[in-house]
């Protein structure tokens, strides 16, 4: 088994609208040094096999077909053995 | 002599024309809009927190709008003793700004919900529920995503000993059953006061229904309790 750990990122060209209203608090509160605020999504999950390159092609396909789309996020995932 | 009340504008905010009509339209008394940018609270003795959704929802509701400009104001003016009332996403900005304990998580259904609901008034000696007579239950509509209350036992255990629970969700008989505790909150908790009586917060929609066209009036009952005791409290403080 592997825990699969995904963080899936909008590409820097592409406008986060979350993270500029976020930062807009930061404003507010005064931390005028916060920049370039960007919220992006980290995902953990199981998957359910002993064989590293199946659990890559499977945790590859989560990714491009449901957890990101291609056409504005990245990704980028670790696989940890749990024993 | 009438109240006044002052209805915030945070960007995302919907329900600010509602309670401004219902206030004025319906109910005839003074109203004023505050926009989120200003600190001047401009002479309003009850402070509404409309709903809707402020800055989007982004992070967590309410989670922006607490640091508006506007809300330093609100949290000064309820700290020395000013009434404050947060409806829905109002309601999620007051907890946030930590004037009410706890927090809002997703519904259980993790659906919207959007009915008109039974609400049990548990605690009938705040300013908001004492004009309220002969009438234990009111029908008053919600519409939220996020509603569903949620606290650590110590929390919950001092909102009972306090009688700060104000609403809870219930049948129309004024059962308890799982089934009308639409969201999921601990102890069907529609609705709470701070322990000084001047903040509350509730879930549900008064200002949805406060015209009769409308058919159902109950909400109408909440803004009256305000203005029949507002200054009668003021005068004698032990009343608060």
């Amino acid at each position: 088994m592997f825990k699969a750990k995904v963080l899936v990122k909008r590409r820097p060209s592409i406008l986060d609208p979350q993270g500029k209203a976020v930062e807009k608090g930061a404003e507010h509160l005064g931390l005028n040094n916060i920049k370039n605020t960007r919220i992006d999504k980290y995902i953990e999950f199981i998957v359910d096999t002993n064989e590293r390159l199946f659990a890559e092609k499977e945790v590859n396909e989560y990714c491009r077909k449901l957890l990101a789309n291609p056409i504005m996020e990245d990704f980028e995932f670790t696989l940890d053995e749990i024993r | 002599m009438k109240p006044k009340f002052g209805v915030v504008v945070f960007p995302g905010s919907n329900c600010d024309h509602d309670a401004y009509y219902s206030l004025k339209k319906v109910l005839d008394y003074d109203v004023e809009f505050l926009w989120h940018k200003e600190n001047d609270l401009k002479n309003c003795d009850v402070i509404i927190l409309p709903g809707g959704f402020s800055y989007g929802d982004y992070l967590r509701t309410g989670a922006i709008a607490r640091f508006s400009p506007i809300m330093n104001s609100v949290i000064n003016f309820a700290n020395n003793g000013g009434y404050v009332m947060g409806i829905c996403n109002g309601f999620q900005i007051l907890l946030e700004a930590g004037l009410l304990p706890g927090v809002m998580v997703k519904n259980k259904s993790l659906q919207f919900i959007c009915k008109d609901v039974y609400l049990s008034i548990e605690n009938n000696d705040t300013i908001f529920t004492r004009g309220i007579e002969n009438k234990e239950i009111l029908k008053i509509p919600i519409a939220h995503g996020d509603g569903n209350y949620f606290a650590d036992k110590e929390t919950l255990s001092s909102l009972v000993e306090n009688n700060q629970i104000v609403f809870k969700y219930c049948s129309k008989d004024g059962s308890f059953e799982e089934q009308y505790n639409y969201n999921g909150s601990l102890m069907n908790i529609a609705g709470i006061i701070n322990k000084e009586g001047n903040v509350i917060g509730m879930m549900p929609h008064p200002e949805r229904c406060t015209n009769p066209v409308l058919g159902k009036t109950d909400g109408a009952l909440i803004f009256n309790s305000i203005a029949k005791n507002i200054f009668q409290m003021k005068a004698d403080p032990a009343l608060a």
